[in-house]
């Protein structure tokens, strides 16, 4: 059986939190007051035989609890039920309260499309939050056009996609490189760059486009690019290079347990982040990560993406107090997360804006969304699905966060398949 | 390639050949368990990486006590974790030994079954306990840094430490295998059980005391590794092809073997590391170690053996 | 000759019993039980049971184990898949590819033209060949070079596990002519016929149940010819065979190389059910998982098998469903009980608690003839070594009890 809850009486979390959360966060958005569902009879906004009552909307969960990206995926499973339980406090969608079904796609890319199969034809879900990997939203997208279902995908990722029926609230590689690179080269004065990541298509895909960026953009040089397998615990011979190579800039996209490996043995080989001598840049160590690196042993090093939880605003106050009741005060809250969060409240403000649950209306009202109450800031949905954001470049502190030290001056525009970076 | 300086060239020299023995150190130590397992009692022990984590996790809680209650201790306390881990490691050991092995030394390739399930068990329990995301160990301040040579060549101090323990466990290995009484039981059993059972020796006890000290070891190599690597429930599978690869090659029965094994498979490995890229170095180290094996299937230096 | 042909190819009432129900239960209970998403989820499980079944034939009977069996079903369904993907790469529908025509990752690759060694899976008919060439040719040179030196056991094991660590590093680090770590995805059409709608799944469902039979009757006819006589005989007594002046490394080849065909074949239907392929599928995770349903149902029956494959996912989906976390301990369990306690599986435990009940019973409701007296207790049991499965010590005692005339039951 698959894990059903009803969120109406959020059991064993702090009512009154979870409310104060979702109080700031929705002031904006919900200004006309909550909405009744029998102002939106069932039949009118499910035309299409959804998992939608009078009483609730039932949308899906999809990712991995177990398996070797349990790990990195629990913090959007979190911030997804945080973001349900938040909307039902407030009225639920269009009246509706809303229920979840969770699948666990056990880090394996064909139980993901499996269970993406199931939850939309046996469960008939208007809408998805789900995916990690960029192996497994490919392995779940023909799923996904196939049946016409509507996948939120909360995950950074290397670009080259645009489907109708996924939105992307992570940053595309360009929106998240880009504005880094520029950075650095302009306030550290870099000139030479070493390219280091883990062996598949995010961080080979990225590098590509930081290469093209480096050289034809900036007009600087790359020293050197290197890629090791994923797992991989011994970084020494690439380090060495690194010392001959002498670079300005060490640009590292190196994921998972090679991360922890990878910064234990920068750190003890004398590469000191702090001295930023080289500068080091990431654009995959999240606040998430470096609690299995250990807050000393990156400390020093620059991370660029959208979202730190040490941002100081309103609207990210709220959530991370929101996220600690309802989760326990250890907690700590990455990018990816962030934009799981998303999901729920972007998909409730198209339903209600289509005044519909059905997955084509939906789609065609979400272009032009907007997100006033983000954790990030403010957000909006582009045509070609993915979020105008702005980029930040942070820098690790000894405890594990991040002091933002850069944020663009605008909403960066993504662009998922960049003209001169191919 | 050319773009060096010659006294580039030469710290390239140097630094490498550092890397390849840290690497070397690594391999001896993940093999070295696995060696007196499978060398001595041919039991193909698949949570082999599983105890190293372990002994890793060990490390962790260690490392949080010390930080709590004896900050005073605590630039030591690495140390004697990794004496912990060995008998954690190696208690657990002897409890998976009593409870399934003995029933299976007959069947060697179903060890390797049940094994791989003891893996499974293990690791969702880590998950349980320490929860599915990886755990920060904190190192000593005074292991992480790097003492400066030249210019070019820095030598990481935990690097050292790797390679120094390394050595010790070695040692020990030696030292308790062809010095000590046990050693000379567990080398009798080899050769002819019934016969060592007929003058005397408890060839029962000897097993279970030999599985316990091949996963003792273990577990000081997952806390070595803390230094070095990740620690979380998946992260033993890392460590498993290549252990086997090292024993495998060294020829199974001979601890010296081993020893070679990995010198000449880590050297190999970061010599081709600095002139090719990560993966394709890995993939050709492994194409090489299993062509070798295939040409020479009784491994470096082979045991002969009446059978 | 003729004569032992036909020996081998007669079936006992039982046997036909045995594969009558199995048949019932491929063909008909599951198409008519499940709905097509449910039927989809039992054809991919079916795949796997090509992969089962090749190991009873290399394990079971030839004591040969391969912890790297992932590596010829991923071969096998890479090649489909590259059929599959280079007729969903047209012109028209890559048109926005720098480089149309090529598959869409390539392009993200900067290839700007189909490697040479993809153009021949442009053709449907050299695909299939290779379906089962490509593993079949990778098996023949791992086998030339181990079983001549006499490479076996524990040894084989390991060398064959670190085939699948190479192949799963090759795959994912050689992104551009493999499709990396994502694996090739969206595939679309066979010929112009959409795989994807639920109509298609059923008839490739059925379509994949057939071949499953295919070789279940080939694996059925190898181990009772002559030659799965030597094979059980060289797992038990090795060197007694190859002094009787056969040539075991010979057979062993052979063996390994069946076994990576019908791999082959159950990777091809699994692109072609799922609709996909990725390196996932041939890493050292899902070898020793292969071994483990092939394990649950009987190293020594290939019905077990089956059964095997399909209890041991089915389990995995509904454990994961409702206990997630529970899910490991459940599969370690269940299969520390296979090994200590059931070592011939479910299998084993049909020939020995099942069958003669069942035999009681129609003794009891007076039929006789139905089920003849068994010579060694069953098909499982046939194959099995007097003492203990697979140790290699024991004396060739299944040989003579093997060499009864007449007709085995099977489960």
């Amino acid at each position: 059986m698959p894990q059903r809850k009803d969120f109406r009486r959020p059991s064993g979390v702090s009512r009154r939190s979870v409310l104060a959360g979702g109080a700031a966060l929705t002031s904006s958005l919900f200004a006309p007051g909550y909405l009744r569902a029998q102002d939106y009879p069932t039949s009118e906004v499910n035309t299409t035989g959804l998992a939608v009552t009078d009483e609730t909307a039932t949308v899906g969960i999809l990712h991995s609890v177990t398996g070797t990206m349990a790990i990195s995926e629990t913090g959007s499973v979190q911030a997804e039920k945080l973001a349900i339980a938040q909307i039902n406090a407030l009225g639920g969608v269009l009246g509706r309260q809303l229920d979840y079904i969770q699948e666990d796609g056990a880090s394996d890319w064909p139980t993901f499309a499996e269970k993406a199969r199931k939850l939309l034809v046996n469960d008939r879900v208007p809408s998805v939050m789900g995916c990690w990997t960029s192996a497994s939203r490919k392995a779940v997208l023909p799923v996904f056009e196939q049946y016409n279902g509507f996948l939120y995908y909360p995950t950074f990722y290397e670009g080259l996609e645009q489907s109708p029926n996924v939105i992307y609230m992570g940053q595309e590689a360009t929106q998240q490189i880009i504005a880094g690179l520029d950075w650095v080269a302009r306030t550290k004065g870099a000139e030479t760059y070493y390219l280091l990541g883990s062996d598949y298509i995010w961080p080979r895909t990225s590098n590509k486009i930081a290469r093209k960026h480096i050289e034809n953009f900036l007009g600087q040089k790359v020293v050197g690019e290197e890629y090791y397998p994923l797992g991989h615990t011994q970084f020494n011979s690439v380090i060495n290079k690194i010392r001959l190579r002498k670079p300005d800039v060490i640009y590292a996209i190196v994921v998972g347990g090679s991360n922890v490996a990878f910064y234990k043995q920068l750190k003890a080989a004398g590469i000191d982040m702090t001295s930023e001598d080289p500068v080091l840049l990431t654009i995959s160590v999240t606040e998430d990560e470096i609690r299995g690196i250990g807050g000393e042993n990156i400390e020093g090093a620059y991370a660029c993406m959208k979202y730190f939880q040490s941002l100081e605003n309103e609207n990210n106050l709220a959530f991370v107090d929101a996220f600690k009741a309802m989760w326990g005060d250890d907690m700590v809250i990455g990018d990816v997360t962030q934009a799981a969060y998303l999901g729920p409240w972007l998909w409730k403000a198209a339903v209600e804006k289509a005044g519909s649950f059905d997955v084509d209306k939906v789609r065609a009202a979400s272009p032009g969304i907007e997100l006033t109450t983000a954790p990030e800031g403010y957000v909006r949905v582009h045509e070609n699905h993915h979020l105008w954001s702005k980029t930040r470049v942070g820098r690790a502190r000894t405890d594990g966060q991040y002091d933002v030290v850069f944020e663009t001056a605008d909403l960066v525009e993504p662009d998922p398949f960049p003209a001169g970076y191919q | 390639m050319f773009a060096y300086s010659l006294s580039e060239l030469g710290a390239i020299l140097a630094m490498q050949g550092f890397a390849g023995l840290i690497l070397f150190s690594v391999f001896v130590l993940m093999a070295l368990g696995l060696a007196i397992i499978f060398g001595q009692m041919g039991v193909i022990n698949m949570a082999h990486g599983e105890f190293m984590i372990l002994g890793a996790y060990v490390t962790y809680l260690m490392s949080n006590l010390f930080g709590g209650f004896l900050p005073a201790l605590f630039g030591a306390y690495f140390f004697i974790s990794t004496v912990f881990a060995f008998f954690a490691s190696g208690a657990l050991g002897i409890f998976v030994e009593w409870a399934l092995i003995r029933h299976l030394y007959r069947r060697p390739l179903d060890t390797l079954l049940a094994t791989w399930a003891v893996s499974l068990i293990l690791q969702q329990v880590y998950r349980s306990v320490f929860g599915a995301r990886e755990v920060g160990v904190t190192i000593p301040d005074w292991m992480m840094g790097s003492l400066p040579v030249t210019d070019l060549i820095e030598v990481p101090i935990n690097g050292l430490c790797v390679m120094a323990l390394a050595l010790a466990v070695s040692l020990g290995v030696w030292l308790l295998l062809f010095r000590s009484t046990w050693g000379r039981q567990v080398r009798a059993i080899k050769q002819n059980r019934v016969m060592a059972a007929a003058v005397g020796i408890n060839t029962e006890w000897t097993d279970r005391l030999t599985f316990g000290i091949g996963c003792g070891v273990a577990g000081m190599a997952g806390s070595a590794f803390t230094m070095i690597g990740s620690t979380g429930p998946t992260a033993g599978q890392l460590y498993i092809v290549d252990t086997f690869l090292v024993v495998v090659f060294g020829g199974a029965a001979s601890l010296l073997g081993t020893v070679a094994s990995a010198l000449s498979i880590s050297q190999a490995q970061s010599i081709m590391e600095f002139f090719l890229s990560g993966s394709m170095a890995k993939v050709l180290t492994l194409l090489l170690v299993v062509t070798i094996l295939m040409l020479r299937p009784q491994g470096l230096f082979a045991v002969r053996l009446r059978k | 000759m003729l004569a032992r042909m036909t020996g081998a190819l007669r079936f006992s009432p039982a046997e036909i019993a045995g594969f009558a129900i199995l048949a019932a239960v491929v063909f008909l209970v599951l198409p008519l039980a499940l709905d097509t998403f449910r039927l989809n989820l039992a054809g991919k499980y079916l795949t796997y049971a090509f992969v089962a079944v090749g190991l009873v034939l290399c394990w079971g009977a030839g004591g040969i184990l391969s912890l790297g069996q992932g590596v010829f079903f991923g071969l096998g369904g890479y090649c489909m898949a590259m059929f599959l993907k280079l007729e969903a790469s047209t012109p028209a529908a890559t048109r926005i590819q720098s480089t149309p025509g090529i598959p869409d990752f390539m392009d993200w690759n900067q290839l700007t033209a189909l490697p040479w060694w993809w153009e021949p899976f442009h053709s449907l008919a050299f695909s299939l060949v290779a379906v089962v060439a490509v593993p079949v040719a990778l098996a023949w040179i791992i086998g030339l070079a181990m079983f001549r030196r006499r490479v076996g056991g524990v040894y084989f094991a390991i060398i064959t596990q670190s085939l699948a660590a190479i192949l799963t590093i090759l795959v994912i680090g050689q992104q551009g002519f493999t499709g990396g770590v994502n694996g090739i995805t969206d595939l679309r059409t066979l010929l112009g016929w959409d795989i994807r709608t639920d109509a298609a799944k059923e008839i490739l469902y059925f379509v994949n149940g057939a071949l499953l039979f295919a070789c279940l009757l080939l694996a059925r006819f190898i181990l009772k010819s002559k030659l799965g006589r030597v094979l059980v005989a060289m797992r038990d007594q090795e060197d007694r065979v190859r002094f009787s002046g056969y040539d075991v490394a010979q057979f062993k080849m052979f063996i390994f190389c069946a076994g990576a065909a019908f791999a082959g074949v159950g990777g091809a239907m699994f692109t072609l059910q799922v609709g996909f392929m990725s390196p996932t599928l041939v890493g050292i995770v899902p070898s020793i998982e292969m071994v483990i349903f092939c394990a649950v149902g009987g190293r020594l029956s290939i019905l077990g098998a089956v059964y095997g494959t399909l209890l041991v996912n089915w389990a995995k989906t509904t454990f994961s469903e409702s206990f997630p976390e529970l899910w490991l301990l459940g599969l370690g369990a269940l299969f520390i009980g296979v090994v200590m306690a059931f070592p011939n599986g479910l299998a084993g435990l049909y020939a020995d608690h099942v069958e003669p009940r069942i035999r009681a019973l129609l003794a009891w409701l007076g039929v006789r003839g139905a089920m003849p007296a068994p010579v060694a207790g069953g098909a499982a049991r046939e194959m099995a070594p007097a003492r203990s499965v697979a140790g290699g010590r024991q004396s060739g005692r299944s040989l003579q009890a093997r060499g009864g005339a007449s007709p085995e039951p099977g489960p």
